[in-house]
């Protein structure tokens, strides 16, 4: 009769380890099991995280190891808080999450619910529509660059054939009226697929027979879409949202590959200012600041819509 | 048979004194190199095969394009890490590097093995190796002297109508600019022109800004309209200096220029966007650093005679030029020193000096560029000459990377984006040294 590999550890323990183990409660065996992961995540997160707070209060510089930091008490936020540039890329920040989620919201949800309207080759059209999301960021930002380029790109050739403008009488990431649009459209181009696939498992989640009784009520399409179709579909629309939210707030890649932040500061986001300040300039205290005051900004935003997204999905 | 054994013999014989020759001594080390990525870097590549012939010593590279080196290497250097034993670093990194103790002080080390600073052209010693600037304390030995110049299409000023045109237009011959003025005219006729049925451009200037681009370009105007980092009587006095009304001058004339004779979509440009526009012809003029010229002149479209080169034209008040170029430095978190240093002392002959010009490198050597030969030994040779006799150098302080990013946000949102006006962005960027300097306990 041959014994389990559990049987042959447990008969390989010694009788005293046995004892006490069996004379531990469950929770302590439980703590035991979750022991190292807590610290591991102390290590990894939270210890960072006070360090994080304590050097927004100095001087620090971590290029200048030999410098002695100063306690500078609440100065850096004082400055953060005060400076009109800072204030600036949280605007620039603000229109391209704004924006960008509008655009895909609205564009994702109608390609979903043309794609979930069953039709020849619309399996094929899935697939083809949600390639750009699948490229990277900087192979993206690279290749709209040439887009975008004003004597050979195809986006300047296109516009002047539709309007009639000199293809290379404009730039759409030099002029600054021109560029924070130009880094929608691109952000729009490659993830509303994105929010497209969530639509589409919203949809497709709604039961049939909802618009069966519907039609039997004599309700009118334009009614279905708004009574069942919109509200069934609205936690997936928020969780999208919340998704591209929370991934634009800190967009970096490609907007550095697009514009580098330009032209002046006009598509510079707090993240790319933020890394100038952190890696760059080495103002470790002030980017230390900076980083504070934004975790305490998405972390409420954060909080607060989460509680909202609950609301819907109980309703 | 027997010949093919004889055969064998010899070319085993032959293989091992070979191998007996070349083979590393029971101390060989690999050195690794740090630069950035570009063509000198490949020629310091085939240079270095001698150094690995005659010291048994094997030696790597770690090259990172110009966008990436500083943030790349200077995380490097910062975090005390061992990649590199020898490291070509930007000059304005030498006070930080020689502050921190990243790099080797080499005085002993010069005055041991007899090489002395008064060999190079002083220009290079002052920016690439001392710390505190203006005193005997080096870090590094200068190793590529760099230096922003123009390059302007030759063939195309050549065209008798075109040099008709503009003596109608100007009253003067069409040629190599002398002033700043002239140049932007120069610009400005070029500006939209067709040549050879292409619609082509005036300037390719400097507007990146992103690193060092834009304050590279920019400062090659502003030294020469009276702009001073300081006041030369006390140091990191700014106000009247950094935005006197000869500087404010200066960054309007660059504006100037940027609006009106750079091609569209220039707004983000900087050594290698300038190259690519004027190899492919779009345009007229194209300021760039001089370590370019040796690869326009073996581009089929424009080398070969059909490419001048001048030094950056005077201003109002002065005749400078930016400085580029590096020093070589003994990285002190290397456990290969010893190997370093020896490569340093190699490369400072003056025959590896010479070799490192004829192969693509500008040597900073005297003994190099003062040869009666020098002159004419390229088409761009007495341009470089010229240009290393005006150079000056933006801030080296170890704060320097502040310095230079706050420059780049304000001249950048002025000239580029068009926000308020060169009084205010140079107020603004007096106010904002003045912050740094502050932080760093000057005042």
């Amino acid at each position: 009769m041959s014994i389990s590999p559990i049987e042959r550890v447990a008969e390989a323990t010694p009788r005293s380890v046995v004892r006490r183990v069996k004379g531990l409660s469950d929770r302590a065996v439980a703590w035991i099991f979750v022991a190292p992961t807590i610290a591991l995540l102390l290590a990894i997160n939270i210890f960072p995280l006070i360090w994080t707070v304590w050097l927004s209060f100095t001087n620090f510089r971590v290029n200048r190891p030999n410098r002695e930091a100063e306690f500078v008490g609440s100065r850096n936020y004082e400055r953060i808080l005060t400076d009109s540039d800072i204030w600036g890329t949280m605007q620039a920040t603000a229109h391209f999450v704004f924006w960008t989620i509008v655009f895909q919201v609205l564009i994702g949800f109608t390609l979903a619910y043309l794609i979930n309207k069953k039709f020849r080759g619309s399996d094929l059209w899935t697939t083809v529509i949600v390639l750009p999301m699948m490229l990277s960021p900087a192979v993206v930002g690279n290749f709209w660059t040439f887009l975008y380029q004003p004597q050979i790109g195809l986006f300047n050739y296109v516009i002047g054939f539709l309007t009639g403008a000199d293809p290379s009488g404009f730039s759409m990431i030099g002029e600054v009226a021109l560029a924070p649009w130009a880094i929608v459209i691109v952000d729009t181009w490659m993830w509303t697929p994105f929010v497209m696939l969530i639509c589409l498992a919203g949809l497709r989640s709604i039961p049939e027979s909802i618009y069966e009784a519907a039609e039997c009520d004599r309700a009118s399409k334009w009614r279905q879409f708004w009574t069942i179709t919109i509200p069934m579909v609205l936690p997936f629309l928020m969780l999208a949202v919340l998704f591209r939210g929370i991934e634009n707030f800190k967009m970096f890649d490609l907007v550095v590959q697009l514009t580098g932040g330009g032209p002046g500061s006009t598509t510079e986001l707090t993240s790319i200012n933020l890394k100038r300040e952190a890696f760059e300039k080495w103002n470790t205290g002030f980017a230390s600041a900076y980083a504070v005051i934004l975790f305490v900004t998405i972390f409420g935003l954060a909080s607060i819509y989460v509680k909202a997204l609950n609301k819907v999905k109980e309703r | 048979m027997r010949m093919k054994t004889k055969t064998l013999y010899s070319v085993a014989a032959a293989g091992l004194t070979a191998c007996l020759a070349v083979s590393a001594p029971a101390n060989a080390d690999e050195l690794t190199l740090c630069w950035a990525a570009w063509d000198p870097a490949n020629a310091l590549v085939e240079l270095s095969k001698d150094f690995e012939q005659q010291s048994g010593h094997t030696m790597k590279f770690e090259f990172v394009p110009w966008p990436n080196f500083a943030d790349r290497m200077l995380n490097e250097l910062n975090s005390g890490g061992q990649l590199c034993d020898l490291m070509i670093g930007d000059s304005q990194w030498i006070g930080g590097s020689a502050e921190s103790g990243h790099y080797v002080k080499l005085n002993d080390f010069f005055e041991k093995e007899g090489i002395t600073m008064d060999d190079f052209i002083p220009a290079t010693v002052t920016g690439y190796s001392e710390w505190p600037k203006g005193t005997p304390n080096y870090w590094a030995l200068p190793a590529f002297g760099d230096v922003v110049g123009w390059t302007y299409r030759k063939d195309w000023f050549d065209k008798p109508e075109v040099q008709a045109e503009f003596k109608e237009k100007y009253g003067r011959d069409l040629a190599a600019p002398e002033t700043l003025a002239e140049l932007k005219e120069i610009a400005e006729f070029f500006q939209g022109r067709e040549i050879d049925g292409r619609k082509v451009y005036g300037a390719a200037i400097y507007t990146e800004r992103g690193s060092e681009g834009i304050t590279m370009g920019v400062t090659n105007v502003l030294y020469n309209y009276g702009f001073q980092y300081e006041n030369p009587d006390k140091p990191y006095e700014l106000d009247g200096f950094v935005n006197s009304e000869g500087a404010v001058k200066g960054l309007e004339f660059y504006k100037e220029l940027y609006d009106c004779c750079t091609p569209p979509g220039s707004s983000d440009w900087y050594m290698s966007e300038n190259i690519d526009a004027y190899k492919s012809g779009q345009v007229a003029l194209q300021m760039n650093f001089a370590f370019i010229w040796p690869g326009v002149e073996a581009d089929p479209n424009v080398g070969g005679g059909k490419s001048g080169y001048f030094a950056n034209p005077k201003g109002p008040d002065g005749h400078f030029a930016q400085l580029g170029g590096q020093g070589i430095s003994v990285v002190s978190y290397s456990d290969k020193q010893d190997a370093a240093l020896e490569y340093i002392k190699w490369f400072a002959q003056p025959e590896v000096q010479q070799k490192w010009w004829q192969s693509g490198g500008y040597s900073a050597l005297k003994a190099v560029v003062e040869d009666p030969g020098f002159a004419s030994s390229q088409p761009y040779a007495q341009t470089f000459l010229d240009s290393m006799a005006i150079v000056k150098d933006f801030w080296a302080e170890p704060a320097y990377a502040s310095l230079l990013l706050a420059m780049q946000d304000r001249v950048h949102d002025y000239v580029v984006a068009g926000n308020g006006t060169a009084q205010e962005a140079l107020d603004g960027l007096a106010e904002d040294w003045a912050e740094i300097f502050e932080d760093e306990g000057k005042y």
